[in-house]
């Protein structure tokens, strides 16, 4: 590379920019002035809740100097996106939420600051479904979120970028950061990635710590990255992930070299097509994709096996007890005495304040899932609710058991559609929450499952392939999504229009 | 046969049933599931961590030595230590819980069934000795404290309380007066102290109880109970039951009924009063802590809480009396661990049981009364004491002489055998010494030894009065009462 | 089991969130078409199945008994404690005067 472009930089991956900047081709400061300006012209998108370039361009001339006394670190010179659920100390977090609105972190989130410490700067706190509940980036009070996706053939809706790091997936698709942060609760980071024809993982729950991301659902909240491909998936969850004594869930295990495992053969292991993911009236575009990842794994040297997974269609119910219930008890903090927003009507008592405060703070549809989670814990309800959604959530577990008896991972559909039009299923909650009906059992189950593009539908939008592995091996997941990334040859992207 | 406690209404007779709910404070350094400390009377909102202030995003992780403690407490009632136990969240909106929900244990708590046992107390008119069965302990995170009276129209929250640990131990409605409440929250607050799991301080706030009440008619089924909160010492527990046991009986008898409610005690005027701020229906939406995986207790660790558990108030005692104390200075001795601690000190320095316990019991604890002082800063330690009381038993001094030792130990500092050498305090035991004196006496008195042979025989303590005080109150009282008898024969 | 205005008034007084009497008419249909649709979970055969507690098979670890061993999970940070307090005083939280 001798003469690099500004564009040219943004289109590099993780791995590029990593390996470019330690060759010498470029420098880290040139990188975040880059994406810096990528992201400056990118307002249409609205990816960004709060940019900070101070951050990144930091950053970037500590890896320039870093370079020169010969002691790079893994993520020197790579600026990212920080979905804004993770606590930034000295930097505005919101959770897409009013209730947060100028809240200001004293403190840093664990898994921030090991991409920190890894020498990855900041461009900029991404817009997120409030509080992480959405399935379109629609809830967000600081407004949708984008994609840079067009359907093919006139039709310039503005389409969803997947929720809820529907910031993450829509810049890393806009080339306005080659990589972010996300989180996936109930399919959270594989949905939006999907939808945006980039890569996601959701590693085993508790490989990355929970300490410092605003909290959703505690036992199925779990951090990853995002980023164009297999491989910058595997380098940044080497390093966002780690034991942290300040989670109790987190995992003592060492972090395996997961980029250096890389390995795309997959013979000798056998992939799972579970029967009750072809649901009646499937798209048939994603039927069709599916049929060539399997194609794919048979041509990468897997076995194909078929997989029943019984309790399928109770999962997403199970998850709409068990999410919600968890956030109504985690979101009470939410009160106007400690931080964030307090609306305290004129001549107001103290429980009026919490009323008024909580009403005026949340989003229409946080207050949806509060309600229903109030009630599913509440007096006369709680064992018909929650501990049936519990009981079944150990079946769901149970099915995966069994079926690592035939298979070694499993493959899925990322999710049942393409990206659709921002205001198309705003309006009916339940057929919002179908769009993660493939995503939420690897959720329930605490499994590693990631999604990679795996071909376009009629409209020329990305669909994604799901791959789920055993507790552990995000190595497995990340082979297999290898495999299919190097025989789908994706290499669609939106033309720049905003 | 005592009479048991009822209450004289107008329709007869009334039986009070009573449970208790005891927090109490679990010694430790820190917190519950943070690092901020625990220490009593520090500037507000300094030991507060992020994670005590409910900040977004922070994570309980569980203290061991707070388990510990509790499970400790738990064996010392000798209750069921549950192998696997869990937390739960407890949910509700106040101002002192900034989570929004407390961290408690309601379905799988750490400690099962148990029991102690309070004593016969005629006074008090507990006839007998009487076993209060313990429901339960569960680890729970305290709330912080709010503050009405420093502005005009707010309250102020210091979160230094919030998440310090406390046990909850819940008793079976088992008493049935004021006094047996009494005695069992003195006996609990002694095994708590014993065990070091709580300092029992209830001025500090570390040990709380509140105060379940209902009565009924002698045999009937329990009344509908009311819960007064948080009353913080045993004689506004005791007060709180006399009140309310009363002013229930005369709803009942106005043909009211009870309302199952929270109420508040009022120190001043001895009354409870329905609790404002808690009269909405409550609905706590228990749920396992999602952010806590189930606490299993290994082998290794219960071992360890067994082995560390200290000699209890009960074996003690027994043991106490199995050395011919009696059962009164036992009882005394052991009431309070600093006070049993002290013994255990003077009897391993190889004192009698016997004499150490009745020198202790009025020498010792007469002197502390007047000093105003507390046995854990006696100006005399046990091994000074020690030191006094082999001088009486090898009858170097005599016992009113030791008196003497004592006053002067207690002023100077001094050690007893020095005091005794430099006073010249020593016991005269030379036969010829106290024959001499004894002979004077006799001879001085010869009136009275011809009264006392003539049969008035009270006249022997004049004898020995008369010759201590010749010998300055050295003689050996035993030979100069073998001396004088020889004599008067 | 389906809710009624009256219901949802309830439950929203309980999780502290203001509602009008119009939220609540829109909420009563919203709700039951969530919870009519999770109540198919009833049909699902769990007799002897316990209820989940650990997703990953993991241990729950124990802090020691430390004071401030980790800044961040530790006290005497007054300052970030009030930091974003809306109404911080004299190193107190304010809020509106309460009547225990």
């Amino acid at each position: 590379m001798t003469s690099i472009t500004v564009s040219d930089l943004t289109n590099l991956t993780v791995a590029q920019i990593r390996d470019g900047h330690r060759a010498g081709d470029f420098s880290a400061v040139d990188v975040a002035e880059a994406f810096v300006a990528a992201v400056d012209a990118a307002d249409a998108l609205n990816a960004f809740i709060v940019k900070t370039p101070e951050h990144a361009l930091a950053a970037a001339k500590q890896a320039d100097a870093d370079r020169a006394a010969g002691s790079l670190k893994p993520l020197s010179g790579v600026p990212i996106g920080m979905k804004d659920l993770f606590a930034t100390k000295g930097v505005q977090t919101t959770a897409a939420s009013h209730m947060l609105e100028g809240f200001v972190p004293q403190y840093e989130s664990s898994v921030s600051q090991r991409l920190w410490d890894a020498g990855a700067g900041m461009l900029g706190k991404l817009n997120l479904d409030q509080f992480a509940m959405g399935s379109s980036n629609e809830t967000s009070y600081f407004g949708n979120v984008i994609s840079p996706w067009k359907r093919k053939g006139g039709d310039n809706a503005a389409l969803a970028p997947g929720g809820s790091s529907g910031g993450s997936s829509s810049a890393i698709a806009a080339r306005l950061c080659p990589a972010a942060t996300g989180t996936d609760t109930g399919g959270s980071i594989r949905q939006p990635a999907a939808f945006t024809g980039i890569s996601g993982i959701k590693p085993t729950y508790g490989r990355c710590s929970r300490w410092g991301i605003v909290a959703f659902a505690s036992s199925l909240d779990q951090a990853g990255p995002m980023a164009r491909d297999v491989r910058d998936c595997a380098i940044m969850l080497e390093a966002m992930s780690g034991f942290d004594p300040k989670d109790a869930t987190s995992l003592d295990l060492p972090v395996p070299q997961w980029e250096a495992g890389l390995n795309a053969d997959m013979r000798g292991k056998r992939v799972g097509v579970p029967r009750e993911y072809r649901v009646d009236g499937i798209d048939a575009d994603i039927a069709r994709v599916w049929d060539e990842g399997i194609r794919w794994m048979k041509d990468a040297g897997a076995e194909i096996v078929d997989i029943s997974l019984p309790h399928t269609k109770y999962a997403l119910p199970t998850y709409y007890i068990i999410a919600p219930a968890e956030a109504s008890s985690n979101l009470a903090r939410y009160d106007g005495v400690r931080y964030g927003l307090r609306d305290l009507p004129e001549g107001s008592g103290l429980q009026d304040m919490y009323a008024a405060t909580r009403a005026a703070g949340f989003g229409p549809e946080v207050k949806r899932r509060i309600m229903i989670g109030t009630y599913v814990l509440s007096a006369g309800f709680y064992d018909a609710y929650y501990t049936q959604a519990q009981k079944v959530r150990t079946l769901i577990a149970r099915d995966f058991e069994a079926a690592w008896a035939h298979c070694d991972v499993i493959l899925t559909p990322t999710a049942p559609s393409a990206a659709f039009a921002l205001g198309d299923k705003s309006a009916d909650p339940l057929a919002m929450y179908l769009n993660d009906v493939f995503a939420v059992p690897a959720s329930l189950a605490g499994l590693p499952a990631m999604s990679v593009p795996g071909g376009l539908d009629r409209d020329g939008l990305p669909l994604g392939l799901q791959i789920i592995g055993k507790a552990f091996d995000e190595q497995g997941v990340l082979n297999a999504g290898l495999a299919i990334e190097q025989r789908s040859g994706f290499a669609a992207r939106p033309d720049k229009w905003w | 046969m005592m009479t048991d406690y009822r209450i004289k209404g107008e329709t007869g007779e009334w039986e009070v049933v009573i449970g208790l709910e005891v927090h109490a404070q679990v010694t430790s350094n820190a917190k519950l599931f943070s690092g901020a400390a625990t220490a009593f009377g520090a500037e507000p909102n300094t030991q507060v961590s992020l994670v005590d202030a409910a900040m977004p995003g922070m994570l309980p992780v569980p203290n061991r030595e707070c388990i510990r403690q509790a499970v400790r407490t738990g064996m010392a009632i000798e209750a069921q230590i549950n192998r696997w136990s869990r937390f739960d969240r407890k949910n509700y909106f106040y101002a002192d819980l900034p989570q929004g929900y407390q961290i408690s244990q309601l379905y799988h708590p750490l400690v099962g069934e148990g029991a102690l046992t309070i004593e016969a107390d005629d006074k008090a008119g507990i006839a007998a000795d009487k076993v209060i069965g313990i429901e339960r302990i569960h680890v729970e995170q305290d709330a912080g404290k709010l503050m009405h009276d420093q502005h005009p129209t707010m309250s102020y929250v210091d979160l230094n309380r919030s998440g310090v640990a406390l046990m909850e131990i819940v008793s079976r409605p088992d008493m049935r007066s004021p006094a047996e409440a009494g005695a069992y929250l003195r006996k609990l607050r002694a095994i708590l102290r014993y065990v070091g799991s709580c300092d029992g301080n209830m001025e500090e706030g570390s040990m709380r109880a509140d105060v379940n009440v209902s009565v009924r008619k002698p045999g009937d089924e329990f009344g509908t109970r009311t819960e007064t909160k948080n009353v913080n010492s045993v004689r506004f527990v005791m007060q709180a039951i006399e009140y309310e046991a009363r002013r229930q009986v005369e709803v009942l008898e106005s043909g009211g009924a009870i309302v199952q409610e929270t109420r508040l005690f009022n120190p001043d005027s001895g009354t409870t009063r329905t609790m404002r701020s808690k009269e909405d229906a409550h609905d706590y939406r228990y749920f396992p802590d999602p952010d806590l995986l189930p606490l299993e207790l290994d082998d290794a660790f219960l071992e360890e809480c067994r082995a560390s558990l200290p000699e209890l108030p009960d074996a003690k005692r027994a043991r106490y009396e199995g050395l011919g104390i009696s059962a009164y200075n036992a009882a005394v001795l052991t009431a309070e661990v600093e006070s049993a601690r002290w013994f255990d000190a003077l009897l391993d320095a190889g004192v009698e049981a016997k004499a150490a316990a009745n020198w202790v019991t009025s020498e010792l604890f007469g002197a502390l009364n007047r000093m105003g002082r507390d046995i854990t800063d006696s100006p005399v330690s046990p091994a000074q004491a020690a030191e006094l009381l082999a001088l009486i038993a090898d009858g170097t001094i005599s016992g009113s002489i030791a008196k003497q030792v004592f006053e002067k130990m207690l002023e100077s500092g001094d050690g007893a055998a020095a005091i005794v050498e430099r006073e010249g305090l020593k016991q005269e035991s030379d036969t010829g010494a106290i024959e001499a004196a004894v002979d004077a006496v006799l001879a001085a008195n010869a009136d009275k030894v011809a009264e006392y042979r003539g049969g008035k025989e009270a006249l022997f303590g004049f004898f020995v009065g008369q010759t201590m005080k010749a010998m300055a109150g050295k003689g050996n009282p035993k030979l100069v009462n073998e001396v004088l008898r020889a004599r008067l024969g | 089991m389906s809710v009624d205005s009256a219901t949802v008034t309830k439950i929203a007084k309980l999780a502290r969130i203001a509602v009008s009497d119009a939220e609540v008419e829109a909420l009563v249909p919203e709700l039951n078409n969530i919870l009519g649709w999770v109540e198919q979970l009833g049909e699902v055969d769990v007799s002897g199945v316990e209820p989940m507690t650990a997703v990953i098979p993991n241990h729950l670890r124990l802090r020691d008994d430390v004071i401030d061993a980790d800044p961040l999970t530790g006290g005497g940070v007054r300052d970030a404690v009030l930091a974003n307090a809306p109404a911080a005083q004299h190193g107190f939280f304010g809020v509106p005067k309460v009547i225990e």
